[in-house]
């Protein structure tokens, strides 16, 4: 660790946390050096978001000591943290969309009863850290008109303004492009040579290994290891975050496939305002095969998505299933789909896959709550349902296994397993799964993506539309390219390879633009 | 020439003298909805700080006094608000009609106990009450103008009034930047009070010489129609009100004229504010963006 050797900017000694009966942080003890980026990782739940707000001021720690520069402070709040030289780009931006750039800057660091003066000497301080750092951002932009990236960087230069010399980022990349990714890493790393300690939290082992220089893991409240980055490998970091060897790689033997299940035919799709949001989709599923859809996010994917499950009647073409022919004349609703034997996992959970307000056991038997056994003459049965859902918790294994408690108080991962479970508790002939694995950890993302070949082998059609491009190269039989809401082009999964897809999934959409 | 002004004049006059508690009012809004709480309550504050101002002014023959009792039980009022809005996370409008009802009450319950006018209070002396003093208008018109300035200002050039906005739009921005959500609503809350204090006193001490039922007739909700009327932004609403207060001065001023021999009803007139008001808001002007968070109440992650 001779590497990393340098005097802690920041350090934390047994730090305990409980939350009524949840022990979110059990003597947590870290040294993070001066001038280096620090990868903080662990799954959902981990507690790792936990510490970071007790540094920030947020939570106020049960026992242990925070030092900053070998000093013992305690952060009452996140004033006393910016006080002290911590600043916290938070996960979800803490930005006034309607304020502009400055005013954003100043918010909680004014310096007098007046906007004025306050405004001017940010500009100034702000054209010096855009010069120093090279974080360009308009001063005078309304922060709402921004793209993400730069709402980050915003962030960023509100720490920096505030004096900040650590620098907390939680999960910073969830919401950018590959782009903007590289981008910040590349901001990061020039902060870290003009002296500033970072803190990244992350579960992604791909950009903890890319940009940190020493990582520590934690697990259920715990830090369970401290590795330096050149000392390690993403299946190690994977294998101490999950508590167990994970299979980055995912084994399957090859499809077999059996008849056709679904046709799609020259499937159009017209939005609001006369857009055309799907062109001429013609396409096929098997049974017993998985067909996976690549694109840039926002091509179509959704709306493909939403014609297949019945959400959306398609403006032209035919789809064919089960011995239905659905056009525009002859629309079905997702119920009917549902009955003919077609199941959908919606890349939008929230709003498509759960009711914020019921519990698991009602999330469990959503959409089949009319139906025996859950039903009996217009009466749900709320013990059937329990029932039902403990199965399902314990054949899915999501945790906690408590169905009384609120869906959407379970972690992604255990969401989305329980959405998938429910989907998938009477065999269906078709499944279409959206994003499998947004916002689900790493161990529920092996665990989400055996399921499903498991259920390819049992001879269902599946279809995987994700924008994450490694997960449809590993779970697809075959590769559909969409580009503006057309298909672009179809590979075998065993020719693909990221380049080329990316370049199917960029250039030809240039080309048809029109 | 001479004609005109005769016209004209006296019209000016009566849309600032009527457009007065609407401007008092809208501004006073316009601080607890920047910063996130609606106020539906503006009318019954104002009714409850006339009943008040009126008593107050009678019982100490001081129109100071009951202007600071008016502004006193205004702001009472808006701290119940407060605490039911910002401390304990209730519906806001709720809580808000519930203001208006108890003061529509309690105002009367008083009235009639303590006076036994049918809901009046004794009329006051011109020398107890805020009588013109410049142009025929009352110190308190030239205070609710001086309001009006007062608010563009702390609102927009102000620290407090970006922290305000901040609280409006983005709750959650604040509080990470180690302030008090709940300090700010509640400072707004009490300026509230202060405004529809004013209001209320000048209904019952300046521009009137008691308190009579229900004397503010809805004019608390006007101002709330000209506060979103005019997008939440001080001038915007102001002219809102200065719209309002011509309207309803045309109202008096063109009962019994005819028109092309035909004698224009003065219902119609009368209900020319409103029907203006439904037409604005559906969208003749486009959509009002209301503060973000408006509504909702701040709950800390911890």
């Amino acid at each position: 660790m001779a590497a990393v050797a340098s005097d802690p900017a920041l350090e934390l000694i047994g730090i305990e946390k409980s939350f009524g009966p949840v022990h979110a942080n059990r003597d947590v003890t870290m040294a993070i050096p001066k001038g280096r980026i620090v990868g903080v990782i662990g799954e959902n739940g981990a507690g790792k978001s936990t510490i970071m707000k007790i540094v920030y001021g947020l939570h106020r720690p049960d026992a242990g000591e925070i030092r900053v520069d070998g000093l013992v402070v305690t952060h009452e709040s996140p004033r006393d943290a910016i006080a002290n030289g911590i600043g916290m780009v938070h996960q979800h931006f803490m930005l006034v969309e309607s304020f502009t750039v400055l005013e954003n800057i100043i918010l909680g660091a004014e310096q007098g009863a007046l906007l004025k003066p306050s405004l001017v000497a940010a500009r100034a301080e702000l054209l010096r850290l855009a010069r120093e750092y090279g974080l360009q951002v308009d001063p005078d932009a309304r922060v709402g008109d921004l793209p993400v990236g730069d709402q980050q960087r915003v962030e960023i230069l509100k720490a920096l303004y505030r004096g900040a010399r650590i620098l907390i980022l939680d999960e910073p990349t969830a919401v950018l492009t590959p782009q903007e990714t590289d981008q910040l890493f590349r901001i990061l790393g020039a902060l870290k040579d003009k002296g500033a300690t970072i803190l990244l939290i992350t579960h992604k082992l791909r950009e903890v290994m890319a940009a940190t220089d020493l990582v520590y893991v934690m697990r259920a409240g715990q830090v369970v290891a401290e590795r330096a980055t050149i000392a390690t490998n993403r299946e190690e970091l994977a294998e101490l975050m999950v508590g167990r060897k994970v299979r980055l790689k995912l084994d399957k033997a090859p499809a077999q496939p059996g008849a056709a299940v679904l046709y799609a035919e020259h499937v159009g799709l017209t939005g609001a305002g006369g857009v055309a949001l799907l062109k001429d989709i013609s396409l096929t599923l098997r049974a017993g095969e998985i067909v996976g859809v690549a694109g840039v996010s926002g091509n179509g994917q959704t709306e493909l998505l939403e014609v297949l499950s019945g959400i959306r009647a398609p403006s032209s073409g035919n789809i064919a299933f089960g011995g239905a022919s659905i056009t525009a004349g002859h629309p079905v609703d997702a119920g009917k789909m549902r009955a003919l034997g077609l199941s959908h996992v919606p890349e939008d959970r929230h709003r498509y896959a759960m009711c914020t307000a019921f519990n698991a056991a009602e999330t469990s038997v959503l959409g089949r709550h009319r139906d025996a056994p859950f039903a009996a003459s217009g009466v749900l049965d709320y013990p059937a349902m329990r029932e039902h859902c403990a199965a399902l918790m314990e054949r899915y294994d999501v945790r906690p296994r408590r169905p009384e408690q609120r869906a959407v108080r379970f972690s992604g991962g255990n969401q989305q397993k329980l959405v998938i479970a429910r989907e998938t508790a009477v065999p269906p002939k078709v499944l279409l799964v959206g994003q499998p694995t947004r916002g689900v950890d790493i161990g529920a993302i092996e665990f989400i993506h055996r399921q499903l070949i498991a259920l390819r082998d049992a001879g269902c059609a599946i279809l995987v539309v994700s924008v994450e491009l490694d997960e449809v190269m590993a779970l697809s039989d075959r590769i559909l390219v969409i580009c503006a809401g057309r298909i672009v082009g179809e590979v075998p999964a065993a020719e693909a390879d990221e380049k080329t897809l990316g370049l199917m999934m960029a250039n030809i959409g240039q080309g048809d633009a029109a | 020439m001479n004609e005109l002004f005769a016209i004209l004049l006296p019209t000016l006059s009566g849309t600032l003298r009527l457009a007065t508690p609407l401007m008092l009012c809208a501004m006073g809004g316009l601080f607890s909805e920047r910063a996130g709480v609606i106020d539906v309550g503006l009318e019954g504050k104002m009714l409850a700080a006339a009943f008040a101002s009126a008593t107050i002014a009678w019982a100490t023959q001081s129109g100071w006094l009951g202007l600071a009792g008016g502004i006193g039980v205004a702001c009472v009022m808006a701290l119940l608000h407060s605490l039911a809005c910002i401390t304990y996370r209730g519906n806001q409008v709720v809580s808000g009609v519930a203001i208006n009802i108890l003061a529509s009450g309690l105002t009367m319950v008083f009235a009639v106990a303590w006076f036994h006018r049918g809901g009046q209070t004794p009329g006051l002396d011109t020398a107890l009450r805020f009588m013109p003093v410049l142009f025929g208008q009352s110190l308190l018109v030239y205070v609710a103008l001086a309001g009006v300035g007062a608010t563009w200002w702390l609102v927009g050039r102000t620290r407090f009034g970006l922290r305000l906005r901040a609280a409006g739009e983005e709750p959650a921005a604040l509080d990470a930047a180690g302030l008090s959500v709940a300090w700010v609503r509640y400072r707004a809350l009490l300026i509230t009070g202060v405004f529809t204090g004013i209001a209320g006193a000048y209904l019952s001490i300046a521009a009137n010489a008691n308190f009579s039922r229900e004397m503010t007739a809805g004019q608390g909700y006007i101002a709330l129609a000209a506060l979103i009327f005019g997008k939440w932004r001080p001038l915007s609403a102001f002219a809102a009100c200065l719209l309002f207060g011509l309207l309803d001065t045309l109202a008096i001023r063109l009962q019994g004229v005819s028109i092309g021999g035909v004698l224009v009803p003065v219902q119609l007139i009368q209900a020319l504010p409103y029907i203006l008001t439904i037409t604005l808001l559906a969208g003749f002007i486009g959509r009002a963006v209301a503060p973000k968070a408006i509504g909702q109440p701040y709950e800390k992650a911890h």
